[in-house]
């Protein structure tokens, strides 16, 4: 399936110059989320293009990571959270009540800001998945599934000796692409990461924004980060968030070489955030 | 760390002339250590009563158990030659007849009724049972003569151990009469007499006659009774803290759960004793029907379930405290793939949370095993003399046992209370030493 739809896009955007023409994977429509009394998200309208990275961004606290987990309804699992609005992928609303959960965080995968492998074998890091959604017949199957999924997270010839050692003995690093290997695992259509870099030392932190731009050939990501310049290294779009607000999209380049919004500016500037 | 105070104070010297803010310094430094000091010796003091303490009570409980562990035994000449003993009856047959003539033998030139009496005295009135169970496990003895090493009576094995308190007494104060002192003097002067192991305290029930009491019956009770609580308290209490932790939305409802979860784990336990009387064994009389009031009196399953009630809030609160303590981004890891809310928890939290539930339960059940007040109340201190062959039958526990026996006034009854406090010890400290071994076994490891 991937090798079918992927030279199509990459001769789309080459041939037709990235226009709208591109597939909106993602549409989010007046959502908003309330804790409790406390509004966090203020009737958000954004579209996310298939296969392309698009960055959060904004102050902290401003509302990034409860969009982000919007998206695969992880807001279920606390019991003040309530979303209204509608959110699509691939004109599917998934806040319908016969979505089934399970399914939607099968297909749009998490990495979260500090990484979180089990406290289990590398290979039961990345089996797991697989595993509850029954997607390898045998052994043998499972073996290839965590073999082309560590090796797509970059992470096999690190880890190919040491399958059986605890997932928790990695690196900071490797453990984040863990996580990564364990969210692709599953065959996620869309990958959510919450500042994924932000627990990373500097190298690893460049490890893992070159895998993004990897995983951008299969994946469409959605990036949350506070780093302008990972926004600017990693994303081609970016929305700006500002007290539950998106005040800005478009094309990353754009907005960080000439935004619209002040408040955009200043925040590129450094002047709030 | 008093390394930098000295340079502190020398820099200060260099920098400033004031000599009597230097010297408030330095008192005040010198003030702050002798305070440290003080605390110092006074959590050592602390400490050290608190051991003295604890050297004591084991001092005394294994000074006075010892003696407990040891009877003495003489061998008679026993004859087996007898007409109407066969291999058959021999289960049934009154081998008291047997037993005397073997007395006589072994002291000759006794003469009188009360000398004869005396005599009688000083071998245990239960040597005709331990002779039968001698020659039930040895039928070959059966049609000879041998001699055969039988338990002594109480007062002649509390004489040969030095216990009888002073025995220059005379004879009308003393439990031992001079006659008896000769004969087991001489017995003893002869070689027929021996310290061995007692192996009947470890293998009897209770029993009036202090030499043929055993602490068996109390540990059978013990273990039955431990069971029904362990196989109660364990799958309910772990449910209910899987469901409060996991499942059950946080509102008003829940907090009056909690709430009275933590109120229920300060009960005194001589309430549930109380719960158990008037419930499961009374019974309540609601005009039509009476629920409850089903359960046999002093069994182990009754006892069993009346201690299950009472460490259910320790094992929901351990449970709970220890599934609160995995980290949540464990959960989100499994609900983020597509695992759902059991999945997630069986899979990942309660692996985890296991070893914490494992210790909140064990601890739970070291404090059933020595509970005490509940099962008085449910009829578990009735004289039970039957080991306990089901979770039906009447039984005793340990620690109800060691406050029967503490209550005998016999002198031979406090070495067996001593004896079985410790072995009650012995299980705690086995049953506590194990929670720390889970405990580092399964050290975090996130
Ligand atoms: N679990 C929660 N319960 C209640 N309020 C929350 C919760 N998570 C986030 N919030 C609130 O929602 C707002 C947005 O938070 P968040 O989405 O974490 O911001 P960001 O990721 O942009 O820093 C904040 O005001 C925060 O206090
Ligand atoms: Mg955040």
């Amino acid at each position: 399936m991937d090798a079918m739809v992927q030279p199509m896009t990459a001769t789309a955007t080459q041939t037709e110059t990235e226009t709208e023409t591109e597939t909106v994977k993602i549409r989010s429509r007046d959502v908003h989320v309330f804790y409790g009394d406390n509004e966090a998200i203020k009737g958000v309208d954004l579209d996310i293009k298939e296969k392309q990275v698009t960055a959060l961004i904004g102050p902290s606290g401003c509302g990034k990571s409860t969009f982000l987990r919007c998206i695969n309804r992880m807001n279920d699992t606390i019991d003040v959270c309530r979303v209204t609005g509608k959110i699509e992928i691939d004109g599917q609303d998934i806040y319908q009540p016969d979505v089934n959960v399970v399914d939607l965080r099968a297909d749009v995968g998490m990495v979260f800001q500090k990484p979180n492998p089990f406290p289990k074998s590398i290979f039961e890091n990345v089996a797991y998945g697989p595993r509850i959604h029954g997607l390898a017949k045998n052994k043998n199957d499972m073996a290839g599934i965590v073999e082309k999924s560590l090796k797509r997270a970059g992470l096999w010839e690190e880890v190919k000796d040491r399958l059986d050692e605890p997932g928790t003995g990695l690196s900071g690093g490797q453990q984040q692409r863990l996580c990564i290997a364990r969210a692709i695992a599953v065959s996620p259509s869309v990958i959510l990461m919450d500042e994924p870099c932000s627990a990373l030392d500097p190298i690893a932190t460049a490890i893992v924004e070159e895998l993004i731009d990897e995983l951008r050939q299969r994946f469409t990501i959605v990036i949350v980060t506070h780093s302008m310049q990972q926004a600017a290294r990693v994303s081609q779009e970016t929305a700006f968030f500002h007290l539950g607000d998106i005040v800005e999209t478009g094309f990353t380049d754009d907005i960080f070489t000439n935004p619209k919004d002040p408040r955009t500016e200043s925040y590129i500037s450094g002047k709030i955030g | 760390m008093t390394e930098p105070a000295p340079q502190v104070t020398g820099s200060h010297v260099a920098t400033t002339p004031d000599k009597k803010v230097d010297e408030a310094r330095r008192a005040r430094t010198a003030r702050r250590y002798a305070a440290e000091r003080r605390f110092e010796y006074m959590g050592l003091a602390a400490v050290m009563s608190a051991g003295a303490f604890l050297v004591i009570l084991l001092w005394t409980i294994v000074g006075n158990a010892i003696p407990a562990l040891t009877y003495n035994y003489v061998s008679l000449p026993i004859n087996l030659e007898v007409d109407d003993l066969t291999q058959t009856n021999a289960i049934e047959y009154d081998f008291r007849k047997i037993v005397r003539a073997g007395l006589t033998e072994a002291v000759p030139n006794v003469s009188g009724r009360r000398e004869t009496r005396k005599l009688r005295r000083i071998i245990s009135s239960g040597a005709a049972i331990e002779l039968r169970s001698e020659v039930a496990s040895d039928p070959s003895l059966i049609g000879k003569k041998s001699d055969i090493w039988l338990p002594l009576s109480d007062t002649a094995d509390l004489y040969l151990k030095n216990l009888m308190g002073d025995i220059t007494r005379p004879e009308s104060q003393r439990k031992i009469s001079d006659s008896e002192i000769g004969w087991i003097d001489d017995l003893k002067g002869q070689g027929k007499i021996e310290t061995r192991f007692n192996s009947i305290f470890f293998t009897h029930g209770a029993s009036r006659e202090p030499e043929m009491a055993g602490i068996w019956g109390a540990v059978v009770g013990s273990f039955l009774t431990l069971l029904v609580t362990l196989v109660l308290s364990v799958p309910i209490g772990v449910a209910a803290a899987i469901y409060l932790e996991e499942f059950a939305p946080k509102n008003r409802i829940t907090d009056i759960i909690e709430i009275n979860i933590n109120n229920l784990a300060a009960v005194p336990s001589i309430v549930f004793g109380l719960l158990g009387l008037s419930f499961f064994l009374a019974g309540v009389n609601l005009g039509w029907f009476t629920i409850g009031g089903f359960f046999p009196r002093s069994a182990a399953i009754t006892g069993g379930t009346v201690l299950a009630l009472m460490t259910l809030p320790t094992v929901i609160i351990a449970s709970r405290a220890s599934i609160k303590s995995v980290p949540p981004s464990i959960r989100e890891a499994a609900l983020g793939i597509g695992a759902s809310k059991v999945q997630a928890t069986f899979h990942h939290v309660l692996p985890l949370a296991m070893p914490g539930i494992l210790t909140g339960t064990i601890i739970g059940m070291a404090g059933a095993l020595g509970e005490t007040a509940p099962l008085l109340l449910i009829g578990m201190v009735a004289f039970i003399v039957d080991i306990p062959g089901g979770l039906t039958e009447p039984a005793t526990v340990l620690p109800v046992q060691i406050y029967m026996w503490a209550d005998f006034p016999e002198t031979a009854f406090r070495q067996k209370t001593a004896a079985a406090i410790m072995i009650l010890l012995a299980f705690l400290i086995c049953m506590n030493a194990f929670a720390v071994w889970l405990r580092n076994k399964f050290e975090r490891r996130w």
